[in-house]
């Protein structure tokens, strides 16, 4: 058991590496023109329901990753 | 940096001294009006007095006072703010048992004063990738950390020891990221709740005579989240963070709801005829991360204890790797 939440520690921070290595990547660099002074509050809505479904499906793997990793322990 | 020395080291001693000589009194008044709970892991009937919140926020008001007489930094009266209006959140909610959405919500509102004395950089630093600017979510992401902080803190403190013995480690690892990050004026100012919580262990430990309470675990969980934010080291805090953020997600995966511990109903945990811990098969129980530790067999309350520990140091390990990481781009 000791292990597998030692692997499910390791697993949530390579995830976290991923998981900025996208915000950093595709994310960071979205800007919205064309749209005058409201070109900065479209940019960060848009980047926040992004950044928000990346949360979700970040938790949808870790509940896989979750299940696999205890899949003996947890008889639920 | 060698003038750094002498406010890192007389807040220090101020942090433990405040907290290791305020506590046996603290414990001894809570006893004479009463307010003490049972501990349930124990065999015998042995009542614990709580909350030692007043004891850790004197020490961490007091060292911090002398560190900003020192340094007149915003960020220092950020931290103070915040972690104070979190005490006394969690004073509330040890005084009087509140909703679960209580104490999340309060605790937006005690973020507040981190935005209102502009004690943060919007850039959010990621290792390897370098950092990213979201000026108007940076806003969302400090009114949500404080009340993740501060919850997670609160979930794990759920056995003797656990979440200051749990506390030491985090914070601790978190100002030697701060130093190798070389920010070295938030590194000094976290190191006083590492010796906080190091000084509050001692009553804290197995056998405990005194519990945190809410206003203790939410004002390490608040001021952790605090200095993760003006540090700007907010993804290295979380990674030091991971076992108490296992334990909260568990829980929240398995529940599906934001309650109070208290309105569960299954019971996660149950004892041996010896009184160890052991995990139950109650598909109504929450998984939590003591669940899963004794998922191979029952242990002592010492042995969970010290598991958690061996989690919160291999995180405090990995947060160290995340620091060194920052520093390279690819």
């Amino acid at each position: 058991m000791k292990s597998g939440l030692f692997g499910f520690l390791f697993a949530m921070w390579v995830l976290i590496i991923i998981g900025g290595g996208i915000l950093v990547t595709i994310l960071g660099p979205i800007s919205i023109f064309g749209f005058g002074e409201l070109d900065l509050f479209i940019t960060s809505v848009i980047k926040a329901i992004v950044a928000l479904v990346l949360v979700v499906i970040w938790i949808f793997i870790l509940l896989k990753i979750k299940n696999w990793i205890f899949k003996k322990e947890l008889k639920l | 940096m060698i003038d750094l020395l002498a406010p890192a080291i007389i807040s220090c001693v101020v942090a433990f001294a405040v907290v290791f000589v305020m506590t046996p009194p603290l414990i001894k008044i809570l006893e004479k009006r009463n307010f003490a709970v049972k501990d349930v892991n124990k065999k015998e009937n042995v009542m614990v007095v709580r909350p030692g919140g007043p004891a850790i926020i004197a020490g961490i008001i007091t060292s911090e006072l002398v560190l900003y007489a020192f340094f007149q930094m915003n960020e220092i009266l950020a931290i103070l703010i915040t972690t104070s209006a979190a005490f006394a959140i969690g004073y509330v909610d040890d005084r009087k048992v509140m909703g679960g959405w209580f104490k999340p919500v309060a605790l937006a509102v005690a973020a507040i004063p981190i935005i209102a004395l502009g004690a943060y950089d919007s850039d959010l630093a990621f290792p390897l990738f370098g950092t990213v600017q979201i000026p108007a979510l940076y806003l969302a992401l400090i009114i949500f950390m404080i009340p993740i902080t501060g919850n997670t803190i609160n979930s794990i403190d759920v056995l003797n020891g656990v979440a200051s013995g749990f506390m030491v480690i985090a914070s601790f690892s978190l100002s030697i990221c701060l130093f190798i990050v070389q920010n070295y004026e938030i590194a000094i100012v976290s190191l006083p709740l590492g010796f906080v919580s190091l000084a509050f262990y001692k009553y804290h430990k197995i056998p405990s005579k005194i519990f945190p309470g809410d206003s203790g675990a939410l004002t390490f969980g608040s001021m952790y989240g605090a200095i993760a934010i003006v540090g700007g080291v907010e993804i290295i805090a979380a990674v030091a963070l991971l076992p108490a953020v296992i334990n909260s997600f568990l829980f929240l995966s398995s529940v599906k709801r934001i309650v109070e511990h208290r309105q569960i109903k299954g019971k996660p945990v149950e004892h041996t005829d010896d009184f160890r811990l052991k995990a139950t098969d109650d598909k109504k129980a929450p998984v939590t991360l003591v669940r899963l530790i004794l998922a191979r067999g029952p242990m002592s309350e010492k042995q969970v204890a010290f598991a958690i520990f061996k989690l919160a140091i291999f995180s405090g390990i990995l947060a160290i790797i995340t620091a060194f990481m920052m520093g390279v781009s690819i």
